[in-house]
């Protein structure tokens, strides 16, 4: 242990294993029953008052997409009208071409190739960090750490110039190939791979004549795969939602993704009203790939979320 | 063996490696490069290569020969930073954003943190449908979130008409607070799933030592919770510090909404409209600039709260 980082990665596993003891029952006090219910009603109220904060925004947006734009401007914003919500993404996807399933395809290849690949990378990097002893292994770590507070717009503009010295930008790889790098991704990875891989395995694989990147594809990244798909999650919302890297390289609409893609409609709007309904139906259909994501994968992040913060 | 839980696994194979260690090259180099180094060339290329340049630009400036002449770079060391400081409109812009920040991180954060220990507590019901609820949010792009609120912030549009025709939510006194209400809505609940998980960490053990002692529910959260959380409020801390400053998206999809936001509103608002003049040179200065201010500020908040903690 040669610097003061190594003893953190090292205190997460102890923490981290004792979760599934903790998870479950956990007896209420036994109380006046009078107090407990007041305080029980008083703490559901309140949840469920914040329940309409973050939900009503999401229905309205699914109301809304549901009616032609002279209903948007005269019928309750709460409540449907003439339900024509398929009419609605119909006209909005045959729009321009059918740009936005364009851009749709796009975010999903940013966002699916560059997280998956970032993913792999970081995961590889950080079990290197965790699993083997060479030489300049903590001060790459170190600079890896400082790049987790370097904030990714500040790099945007550099990436620009750097991009259009090898005429590289408006293009694919402009928007994809910085999304790649994902320095949490190695700080999770290095944690992840300390705490999970043991190191008689890697041991008891050498002896069976397994080299270190077949064990580390065949076995140990199973091992690892709560942190990875927390990675990925991350990686692949950071890329999803991006924005200043899109607005600052591309120029061709059919490259936009879709978050850039709804943004420049909706800057028309005043010129072109009709994209009012557009803008609406496209922002819901382009929440969907996320919440689906979110839902399959809810098993990984919910462990894997805590992971980070538990420095 | 096998019945040891990993983590003290992990515990009593750290003294191992040192029988591994021989002179010279380590073991398994070859192994070592092939998983270090494609992370390593990305983030060199694409994170250490446009903060070196950057830099670099920022110390250049544009001369011409004569009014109409050719223009040609020159070194210049630091004048591009002594526009920087005269620069009205960015520190107009830096201030903004630290009002918003020291505002709304603060209630984004408290919010997170009593929903995290209502989730907690033996009070709410439904844990599973709150946490999902709140969550929810987090996968709305904060392009798309905007544009929502834009709509439910509008005279004309909002469900909450009778509200927003009597109060200007998007004049300027109050738009900054209603971008505040976006970034709040869409981060609240990934914060408190943060904050939750480290919750859920908390060995029952500690629970029962307090419960013996007398302490209430409230007691309990105020003086064993919190305290044990404390470094997942860090990180939440330092991420929302970071990413305040770096406000852009919303910000930008608001200027159409609202002429209130200016192309000067954001620091990194102001990047972008500099480097579109095109000034790459003093746009450059501007990025270096809200880097080191960031890596200071979440450096000084950590080194802060931690020496608070050591008392």
């Amino acid at each position: 242990m040669t610097t003061a980082v190594a003893p953190e990665a090292d205190a997460t596993p102890v923490r981290a294993t004792r979760r599934p003891d903790a998870a479950p029952s956990r007896p209420g006090r036994a109380r006046g029953p009078r107090e407990r219910l007041l305080s029980r009603t008083a703490a559901m109220i309140v949840m469920c008052v914040f329940t309409l904060y973050t939900l009503i925004p999401l229905w309205w947006l699914f109301v809304a997409s549901s009616k032609s734009r002279e209903q948007l401007l005269t019928t309750n914003g709460l409540w449907f009208a003439d339900f024509d919500l398929f009419g609605n993404i119909g006209r909005m996807l045959s729009y321009g071409d059918g740009i936005f399933g364009k851009w749709m395809l796009n975010s999903i290849l940013y966002a699916g190739v560059g997280g998956l690949l970032a993913t792999i990378l970081s995961g590889m990097c950080g079990y290197a960090l965790a699993k083997y002893r060479f030489p300049g292994r903590e001060t790459l770590f170190n600079i890896v750490l400082g790049g987790v507070l370097v904030p990714a717009t500040a790099l945007a503009l550099p990436l620009f110039l750097i991009f259009s010295k090898v005429n590289l930008t408006d293009t694919y790889w402009s928007v994809l190939l910085p999304s790649i790098v994902s320095p949490f991704g190695v700080y999770l990875g290095r944690i992840f791979a300390a705490a999970s891989v043991p190191d008689e395995l890697l041991e008891a694989a050498r002896l069976d004549g397994s080299g270190e990147l077949r064990t580390f594809f065949t076995v140990s990244i199973r091992l690892m795969m709560p942190a990875l798909v927390t990675v990925f999650l991350f990686q692949f919302v950071a890329i999803w939602n991006n924005f200043f890297l899109p607005l600052i390289m591309l120029r061709t609409q059919s490259l936009f993704p879709v978050t850039f893609g709804l943004y420049s409609w909706n800057t028309q709007i005043n010129q072109l009203p009709e994209l009012r309904s557009f803008v609406l139906s496209g922002a819901l259909l382009s929440v969907v790939p996320l919440i689906v994501t979110f839902l399959l994968l809810q098993r990984f992040w919910r462990n894997g979320l805590g992971s980070g913060s538990l420095k | 063996m096998t019945t040891t839980p990993l983590a003290l696994r992990g515990r009593t194979a750290r003294p191992e490696p040192t029988r591994r260690r021989r002179a010279g090259a380590p073991r398994h180099l070859r192994a070592i490069l092939a998983f270090v180094l494609p992370f390593t060339i990305l983030f060199a290329l694409f994170y250490a290569l446009p903060v070196g340049y950057a830099i670099w630009e920022s110390l250049l400036v544009v001369k011409r020969d004569g009014t109409f002449g050719q223009a040609h770079e020159v070194f210049g060391w630091f004048s591009q930073y002594a526009l920087v400081f005269q620069n009205g409109p960015f520190w107009l812009s830096v201030g903004r954003v630290l009002l918003f920040g020291v505002v709304q991180v603060p209630v984004m954060l408290a919010l997170a943190l009593v929903f995290a220990l209502l989730l907690d507590s033996p009070l709410v019901r439904g844990k599973r449908f709150f946490r999902l609820a709140y969550f929810a949010p987090y996968a709305v792009p904060g392009v798309v979130a905007a544009i929502m609120w834009g709509f439910l912030f509008s005279p004309n549009l909002s469900p909450f008409t009778d509200l927003t025709r009597n109060v200007n939510f998007l004049g300027s006194d109050l738009v900054l607070w209603s971008i505040a209400n976006v970034v709040t809505w869409v981060y609240v609940g990934y914060n408190m799933l943060i904050i939750y998980s480290a919750l859920l960490a908390i060995p029952q053990e500690v629970y029962e030592a307090a419960r013996l002692d007398g302490a209430g529910q409230f007691r309990i959260a105020w003086s064993v919770k919190i305290p044990l959380v404390r470094p997942a409020l860090l990180l939440t801390a330092v991420f929302s510090i970071i990413g305040t400053l770096q406000l852009l998206a919303e910000p930008q999809v608001f200027a159409s909404f609202s002429s209130a936001v200016t192309s000067t509103y954001t620091p990194n608002l102001t990047v972008y409209a500099t480097s579109s003049l095109p000034n790459y040179n003093l746009a450059a200065a501007f990025s270096v600039v809200l880097a080191l201010a960031t890596f200071v500020l979440s450096f000084t908040f950590l080194r802060v709260t931690q020496r608070k903690e050591a008392q």
